[in-house]
Order: structure tokens, then C-alpha cells, then sequence
């Protein structure tokens, strides 16, 4: 028990730490790399808490791809940095955003603080319910049984960030590809690693997808691992971002929302309700809800670490 | 026998994790970026080696075992290539300390 007290303090003492010094550091590129650093802090953290989905989906998106597209505008804002340096804000705007996050602070701690004991919860009707989809993993079974509709829009929110994105595209690079053209040495260390992980990745990634039916791991996971492989194969040159006027590319964007939503209203007629899965076909129609949207995330996300198109599609 | 697997276990992840103190110290205490790198793969290779292997008799199924050494492997791998890469772009950048 005072182990395990031990190693929760120093974890939060850490998280703070990091939080604190991320917040406090000048140069945009070390609070991005304490950021990543935070990241991982909060899965272990989740680690901790026995919530292992959170805690995966935090490692790759809170302290990998977050971390990634972070680096990236941090890299981008280099040349103006220093002029925005040096304009001071004036004393009001420091007090009233003193003000601001103070009161954001403590109306949080308030509301943390009154939380009713025990904590409201759900899990018994989730465990109730959970035979009916075939699933072993609780959190698959909200995420896409029960709650099925917020991972819907999940989905779609992350295509409509990709278009937010992709409307920054200057109009004579528009359908081109995006991400600058790597220029990297064949035989050097990162196309060699661009070699070897992929495969390793992509198995671990199908892995991560399958067991989510039973064990934490799912989609996101599996999309992130996805998404990760194929960027350190185009930042090593071995291959090149696609033009984004290409049709496959736009299929394969939609292809999760697509076929959520195809099973979604068949369920009306088949099952009675939108997004009901019929009598014993629940976990094969999630699986395959999963796959596409692995693939779809997948995608999504390494677009959104490459940026919008900087280049026509044969320079 | 659970006793020498025990006396094992303490003994390889104690090994482990003074390489990761002295992989820090490193970090923290050495003069530029090329021997800091140094430093750093101690702990990973070394560091993080010594606490799987001294894990590995406590692990539930022999597939739980092979994900941990592999987890090892990965991290050497990730590692090495990026001391490597970093290397790289301290010596180019940076004067030659």
C-alpha cells in the first residue's frame, strides 16, 4: 500500500513538474518536447488507474502525434519567434489573464472537489449488456455498442480538422502533395529504420486492432501505430506523400465514416434502431467498423501531420 | 528456487536501474551533446536490458516474455538510431566540442 502511495505521489509530483515547466519555458521548442514528456506522464498515469485504452491512446496520440504536429508548427513559427518574444503583453492583460486561468482553476477544483461519493457510474449496465455484443473489452462495448453515435462523430470530426487543415493550401499547390519534398541520404540511418519498423509496426498494429475486441487496444491505437509507419516512410524518402486530388486517397479518408454509417441505417430496418447491431452480428459489424476506421484514422492523422500541400504533384 | 529467482530478480532490475541513475547523471553532468548521447544509450541498452531480463522469471506465460524482449529490442533499436540522428545534426550544426 505505501509503495503503491510512493509511486503515485512521485507520479503526480512529476506530472506537475512537467506541466509547470512546460507552461513556464520560453522556447516554444522545449515546451513542445515537455509536452510530449507530459504525455506519456498522464498514460502512465492512466496505467495506474487500470484504464489501459486511455492509457494507449494517450501514449500515441497525447505523446506521439500530438507531439509530432506540435514539433512541426513549432519548427514552422521559428523565424517569427523571437519578434513575438519581444512584445511584452502590458500589465493588464497579465493580470486579467491571471484572473482568467485562476478562476478556470478553481471552479475546476470546486467541481472535482463536490463530486458526489461513490462517483455516479454506469459500469454495472455496461456489465450487464456486454454479453449481448459478444465483446470482452467494456470500453470497445461503449465505444461502439452503447455509445456507438459519439464515435461516430469522433470520426467525423477528425476528417473535418483534416479539411481545416487542407483549406490553408495556397491555390496553385491545391491537389498537390503535401509536406516538402524529403530529401533524405538512402543509405542513411532513418531509411534504414524506415526499412526495418514498418513491418514490425504494421503487425503490432493489426495485433492492437484484433485484441481490442477483448483486451484494450482499438482503432485509434491501431490507426496512430498505422499512421506512425507510414510517416517514417515518407520522412525517409523511401516514399512520397500522395497529391491530395487523388480519388483513393479521399475514398480511404471516408471509408470508416462510410461504412459506420452504412451499418448504422441498416440497422434500422435490420435491428430497429440506428446504429443497432441485429441479434448476433454485433461483434463481426463492429470488427468491420474498426477495420475501415483504423484505416481511415490512419490516414486522417498522418495528413494532419504533414500539413496542407506545399507542392505541385510532379515537383 | 522461487528464492533464487526472487535474489535474481532484485539483483538484475537494481543493476537496471543504477544505469539508468548513472545514464541521468550523464545526461545532467556531461559537457555536449556527443557524450551526453553516450551517456543516454547506457540507460536504454543496458539500463532497461538488466530490468527485462531480471522481469523475465516473473512474467505469466512465455508470449508475455517475448513481448517484454521485444519491447527491449524495439527500444535499442529506436534508440541507437536516434542517438544516431541527433548525432548527426549536432555535429553539423554545433562547433565541434
Amino acid at each position: 500500500m505505501n509503495m503503491a502511495l510512493l509511486i503515485d505521489g512521485s507520479l503526480v509530483v512529476l506530472i506537475l513538474a512537467v506541466a509547470i515547466w512546460t507552461i513556464a519555458v520560453r522556447d516554444s521548442f522545449a515546451a513542445v518536447v515537455g509536452y510530449a514528456i507530459y504525455g506519456l506522464m498522464l498514460a502512465l498515469a492512466w496505467v495506474r488507474l487500470a484504464a489501459i485504452d486511455a492509457a494507449l491512446t494517450e501514449a500515441a496520440i497525447g505523446g506521439g502525434l500530438t507531439g509530432v504536429l506540435l514539433i512541426r508548427a513549432a519548427v514552422r513559427l521559428r523565424p517569427t519567434e523571437s519578434v513575438v518574444a519581444g512584445e511584452m503583453p502590458g500589465r493588464f492583460v497579465k493580470a486579467l489573464a491571471a484572473v482568467l486561468a485562476g478562476t478556470v482553476s478553481a471552479a475546476l477544483a470546486v467541481v472535482v472537489l463536490s463530486l458526489p461519493v461513490p462517483a455516479p457510474t454506469l459500469a454495472p449496465q455496461v456489465a450487464g449488456h456486454i454479453a449481448s455484443t459478444g465483446l470482452g473489452n467494456a470500453v470497445t462495448a461503449v465505444l461502439l455498442a452503447f455509445r456507438a453515435i459519439d464515435t461516430l462523430l469522433e470520426a467525423v470530426v477528425l476528417i473535418f480538422a483534416l479539411i481545416a487543415v487542407w483549406t490553408l493550401t495556397p491555390d496553385n499547390f491545391w491537389g498537390g502533395r503535401p509536406g516538402p519534398k524529403y530529401d533524405t541520404d538512402p543509405n542513411g540511418m532513418l531509411a534504414y529504420l524506415a526499412r526495418l519498423l514498418p513491418p514490425v509496426g504494421i503487425v503490432v498494429a493489426v495485433y492492437v486492432l484484433w485484441v481490442g475486441a477483448d483486451l484494450p487496444g482499438g482503432k485509434f491505437q491501431a490507426g496512430t501505430l498505422l499512421a506512425a509507419m507510414w510517416l517514417l516512410a515518407i520522412m525517409a524518402g523511401l516514399t512520397e506523400a500522395p497529391p491530395i486530388r487523388r480519388r483513393w486517397l479521399r475514398g480511404v479518408l471516408v471509408a470508416g465514416t462510410v461504412v459506420f454509417l452504412a451499418i448504422g441505417f441498416a440497422g434500422v430496418p435490420l435491428a430497429g434502431a440506428f446504429l443497432a447491431y441485429p441479434e448476433g452480428f454485433a461483434k463481426p459489424l463492429i470488427i468491420a467498423i474498426e477495420a475501415a476506421s483504423m484505416l481511415s484514422i490512419a490516414f486522417t492523422l498522418a495528413l494532419l501531420v504533414l500539413g496542407p500541400p506545399e507542392r505541385s504533384e510532379h515537383s | 528456487m522461487s528464492l533464487l529467482l526472487d535474489l535474481w530478480t532484485i539483483v538484475a532490475v537494481s543493476a537496471g536501474v543504477f544505469f539508468f541513475l548513472a545514464g541521468t547523471v550523464g545526461l545532467l553532468r556531461f559537457p555536449d551533446t556527443l557524450t551526453r548521447l553516450h551517456a543516454l544509450t547506457k540507460a536504454d541498452n543496458l539500463g532497461l536490458g538488466l530490468v527485462v531480463l531480471g522481469l523475465l522469471p516473473r512474467v505469466s506465460s512465455p508470449l508475455a516474455g517475448l513481448k517484454l524482449v521485444c519491447v527491449w529490442l524495439l527500444v535499442m533499436l529506436a534508440g541507437a538510431i536516434g542517438s544516431q540522428l541527433i548525432a548527426r545534426v549536432a555535429r553539423r550544426s554545433g562547433p565541434p566540442a
